[in-house]
């Protein structure tokens, strides 16, 4: 993923604290934030992943005359051995990648108004059995959110995984 | 309000309900807000018939951002230098959270005095479903 131009805006905060269920005002009340020791509304501790809003090309939102592989008439809208239509997991079949581990380190905590960039590297792979869904085929990447200024704001750590089976319930 | 390092014990827990009856709606809220749109999160034929699953479950970010209101509302605002976990069970509608936080000890920085806490959420039948760490700067 590389994101360009991601704008920390106070309305994309206001709707993210909502949506984690989080209720403090410094996410949400300009006033009240300028009062705090942050002194200003400043983004909730995860809101980094929010960045895909920003990905020309990120791979799980729907985009205009593009195939998606979520249901409409069907179950999926890819149809089997569509070349076109291959789902977003590795090599095109229906297992979906699972986000196992999520780690950040916060250098500085980004605020409303800043612009920030996020460069992200590729990390290690391996693979492991796992007892509830088959094999585990894990993959890490790191990305770097730097601010209008140049400044290293937060780095963040994933781990996503590809499973054999959907995992046992 | 920030922490007061010296306050603390080793083995103290902090925990907070983060959601009851977890709601489809609110996983639907997530990916609008967080921009993944995988519809295994919110489209149940998808989750049912393709992916193999019961129904929809939570993206394992909405967990950990839910757990994350538990921190800030502990450390203050600002205060977080790390935050990281590992999501070991899946969260699906209807759950209840309860995220925990438990002081672990002190280290000295060039920013000042950090606390190490070790992080856990469970659910309703006591199943861990995200297990990690934070650190913060305290007073």
């Amino acid at each position: 993923m590389a994101v360009d131009n991601f704008p920390v805006e106070a309305g994309h905060i206001l709707m993210f604290a909502r949506a984690v269920g989080d209720d403090n005002p410094i996410y949400r009340d300009a006033e009240y934030a300028s009062g705090t020791e942050v002194g200003g509304v400043v983004a909730p501790p995860t809101f980094m992943q929010a960045s895909a809003q920003f990905d020309p090309d990120y791979f799980l939102r729907p985009k205009p005359g593009k195939p998606w592989f979520g249901s409409g008439r069907d179950s999926t809208g890819i149809t089997a051995g569509d070349p076109a239509g291959s789902t977003p997991s590795e090599g095109g079949d229906n297992k979906a990648v699972l986000h196992a581990e999520q780690h950040f380190e916060y250098h500085r905590h980004p605020r409303a108004g800043d612009v920030l960039t996020a460069t992200t590297l590729p990390g290690k792979r391996w693979e492991k059995e796992g007892k509830r869904s088959g094999k585990l085929t894990f993959t890490e990447s790191i990305t770097q959110y730097h601010n209008q200024d140049g400044e290293l704001m937060v780095t963040a750590k994933g781990v996503g995984v590809v499973t054999e089976r959907p995992v046992d319930q | 309000m920030a922490l007061q390092g010296r306050e603390l014990t080793v083995g103290q827990v902090h925990s907070a309900q983060v959601v009851q009856d977890l709601k489809r709606t609110q996983i639907v809220q997530y990916a609008g807000a967080s921009g993944d749109y995988n519809p295994i999160h919110t489209d149940e034929p998808y989750a049912r018939d393709i992916a193999g699953y019961p129904t929809v479950f939570a993206h394992g970010m909405l967990t950990m951002g839910m757990t994350g209101a538990m921190l800030t509302d502990y450390v203050g605002d600002g205060r977080l230098t790390k935050f990281g976990v590992r999501f070991t069970s899946q969260v699906w509608p209807g759950d209840d959270l309860e995220a925990s936080a438990t002081f672990e000890g002190l280290e000295e920085s060039a920013d000042g005095t950090l606390a190490n806490f070790a992080v856990e959420t469970v659910n309703q039948a006591g199943a861990v479903v995200l297990k990690g760490y934070a650190q913060a700067r305290v007073d």
